[in-house]
């Protein structure tokens, strides 16, 4: 009996132990044996949430393209979107892909903390590496001019407008508005003879200091100076944007009663029709499409009427395509190798940009959704010409913009705490756009001493 | 088989039998509240070595000009749930125990809602709430010549917004509390009332609710709690907005937490919630000490 005892306890406690370390193990971190076998596996960014079948059948055509000429590596596509609310924490966890995108405005702060890879080897070994714009190469590096990433998309903000709508008002859908005047008097038009709001503006999850910003850009003024160090939030140009918004919102009501929108809630309110214009990056046509299923003949694209002020610009902005911090050596070159198959080759080479045409046909998805430069203009303008017989988009409709952007100045976002900026205008957008007694001159300093604090 | 099980049963020392249970609570429920003091003190980003900042977190918190704001939001939600949320399961629950028939069909009506997922719930409010004239409320509200109304998008109009769905989502659970406490009232009771000549609302006043008083300080309490740490309902519905109007307490440690794009502030976040437990727990201790006289 006592050994019994004895013996059982041990099995006890063995068995407890076991099962600590099953835990043990469940919550370390599980250290790739990948490189072992002689590949390389990484996840990459595949698709948006609630994409479409065919988005996901053509990016794993690529991959499966890819893997043909680098049989050493491994890539499996995952469906992820830029999330600021999760990343951290899905980084701690090892829950992110290898490589994903984030927005130009995150790059530097990401390799401040450390929490993107050093990837500037990897990316000076690719061919280009030199022909890069340089404005454009500076969104990927960081404060120590290391470069932390691809830059692999840009856009410059446009009008997006919907014909039908333009239609129904009794204004003509070929002539969209060139002047913040006429975006007000086109509003009210369709407020007033359809159901749907004029003109809307998103406000919340920084996107409303986004496109404040944007506007202040239109007419004229800054957020920051170009070091970063002063804030100018109470500029002319911002006091300006917001009482026409004022207006539009509490005069003339052709702002509609819904004002809580982001990106991808305004896009959705877009495609169903119930907005008449609004800003965003020139190239959301392909998420309209591949998420939103927008009727193709509705939509509309106008250069973004910007006021005489010498300053008055389009906000520019992008994605880099950065590499987790947590990814070994090996998985960050083949990182760099994937993005540079499946997201930069085609910017540069017509021949690339000819193939990935090629696939995407093969899935139908939109082809020729305007971009701009991410090297110089006559790169572009090859390519461009490369894919013109693939080209599906409407882009008859959406030459107000092609042919207005390139006279039109670029400017990037604010220098220094971008999106803390962007938080602090939210408010403020938000307060005007639900308080018809809202005091802009009080609201634009308070906002500037909030965001003077955090400029130091 | 079974005789093993048995030696083994009386052979093994308890705690071996427990550890499993014990593992699970400890992992998931201790681990996380202990790593939360530590990291109260430390500047972290979970990537690179967290650094010793002593009370800076602390210090910051109470130097965000926000704090005031989510403080005020939240007691504001705390006194409308109160006013708005409190009564209603107690009434409902009054009314279904009075009922002859199909009291199963009520209950089930009244908890409904919980077994619905809250995230759903809240898309589904969305909807209700559209502020333009041709919103759900909005529509029938304009039947009877009101409105429209500006649910979410008017900061005065949010919270009251919220404190109605959340009463809507969570009331059924406590109806059943308050039902399962009405059986125990003695039925002699009412009709020695009745015999009394009391009528329905003398019965409820001197009979039911001197027999609730216990369950009602208990479920004040809980509500009290709950509320102080609402977070779904401003999260989804609202972002916190417009203009901070329905900005929580709890919003603001997740904003500390995982609003910032560029990683989130960790400790500031895990420092607002330590004196949010501490003052939930120091006022629950209070809230005895004063009812302890009462519910005896």
């Amino acid at each position: 009996m006592r050994i019994h005892h004895r013996r059982l306890s041990a099995l006890a406690t063995i068995a407890s132990l076991a099962a600590v370390s099953v835990l043990a193990a469940a919550c370390g971190s599980s250290d790739d044996d990948n490189e072992s076998s002689g590949k390389v596996t990484i996840t990459v960014e595949g698709w948006r949430p609630g994409d479409e079948q065919g988005t996901i059948d053509a990016v794993n055509k690529q991959a499966e393209a890819f893997m043909k000429e680098n049989p050493d590596i491994v890539v499996k596509p995952v469906e992820w979107e830029w999330n600021a609310e999760t990343f951290a924490t899905q980084l701690a966890g090892g829950q992110l892909p290898t490589t994903f995108r984030v927005p130009f405005t995150d790059t530097k702060g990401l390799a401040e903390r450390q929490q993107i890879a050093d990837v500037t080897d990897d990316v000076n070994a690719l061919p280009y590496a030199e022909d890069f714009n340089p404005s454009v190469l500076a969104a990927a590096q960081g404060t120590d001019g290391k470069i932390y990433g691809l830059p692999t998309d840009v856009y410059g903000v446009g009008l997006h407008y919907n014909r039908d709508l333009f239609e129904q008002a009794g204004l003509d859908p070929d002539q969209p508005p060139t002047t913040w005047d006429e975006v007000e008097a086109d509003a009210k038009a369709i407020a007033d003879k359809t159901d749907a709001a004029g003109y809307v503006q998103m406000s919340t999850n920084n996107t409303g200091g986004w496109m404040l910003t944007t506007l202040t850009y239109a007419l004229g003024g800054r957020m920051e100076n170009e070091d970063g160090t002063e804030a100018s939030i109470d500029n002319d140009a911002t006091k300006q944007g917001l009482e026409m918004l004022q207006t539009m919102r509490w005069v003339d009501d052709s702002m509609g009663s819904n004002t809580n929108f982001e990106w991808g809630t305004i896009n959705e309110a877009f495609a169903a029709g119930k907005i008449g214009m609004y800003m965003s990056g020139s190239d959301v046509y392909n998420a309209l499409v591949t998420t939103n299923q927008v009727d193709p003949d509705s939509y509309g694209l106008a250069a973004l009427p910007l006021s005489d002020s010498p300053d008055a610009g389009i906000l520019g902005g992008g994605s880099v395509a950065a590499v987790s911090a947590k990814a070994s050596p090996a998985e960050q070159e083949a990182a760099v190798k994937w993005n540079d198959f499946y997201r930069e080759r085609k910017n540069y080479d017509p021949d690339a940009a000819v193939a990935d045409a090629e696939v995407l046909k093969a899935s139908d998805q939109p082809i020729g959704t305007p971009t701009l430069p991410i090297f110089d203009q006559d790169t572009w303008q090859q390519v461009q010409d490369a894919i013109k017989p693939y080209v599906n988009v409407p882009r008859d409709q959406m030459t107000s913009f092609t042919d207005g952007v390139f006279d039109q100045q670029l400017v990037p976002e604010p220098a220094a705490h971008t999106q803390e900026v962007y938080g602090i205008l939210d408010s403020v957008v938000q307060k005007v756009l639900t308080d018809e007694n809202a005091d802009i001159d009080s609201l634009l300093a308070d906002a500037n001493d909030k965001a003077q604090a955090l400029l130091g | 088989m079974s005789s093993l099980l048995a030696r083994a049963r009386a052979a093994a020392p308890p705690v071996v039998f427990l550890l499993p249970m014990l593992l699970v609570f400890g992992l998931f429920s201790w681990w996380p509240i202990v790593r939360s003091f530590v990291m109260s003190v430390q500047q972290t980003n979970l990537v690179t070595d967290p650094v010793f900042v002593g009370l800076d977190n602390f210090r910051a918190v109470l130097d965000d000009p926000l704090l005031a704001t989510a403080v005020q939001n939240t007691l504001w939600f705390a006194l409308l749930a109160l006013v708005i949320g409190y009564p209603v399961p107690l009434v409902l629950a009054v009314i279904m125990s009075d009922l002859r028939r199909a009291r199963g069909l009520y209950s089930l009506l009244a908890y409904l809602p919980v077994v619905v997922p809250p995230a759903v719930a809240v898309l589904l409010w969305r909807f209700f709430y559209d502020a333009e004239p041709t919103g759900v409320f909005n529509s029938v509200l304009g039947w009877v010549g009101l409105g429209p109304v500006p649910w979410l998008e008017d900061p005065s109009w949010a919270m009251p917004s919220l404190v109605i769905e959340a009463t809507w989502a969570a009331a059924g659970g406590t109806v059943i509390i308050y039902l399962a406490a009405l059986v125990s009232v003695p039925p002699e009771l009412y009709d020695a009332a009745e015999v009394d000549g009391a009528g329905v609302l003398s019965k409820v006043w001197h009979v039911t609710l001197p027999h609730l008083r216990g369950i009602m300080l208990i479920t004040l309490i809980l509500q009290i709690i709950g509320t102080s740490q609402v977070f779904l309902e401003p999260y989804l519905f609202t972002d916190g907005g417009p203009d901070n109007a329905t900005l929580t307490v709890l919003l603001l440690v997740y904003d500390y937490a995982f609003a910032n794009t560029t990683g989130g502030d960790y400790g500031k976040a895990t420092a607002l919630s330590l004196m949010l437990a501490g003052a939930l727990a120091l006022m629950s201790v209070v809230y005895f000490r004063v009812t302890r006289r009462w519910s005896e």
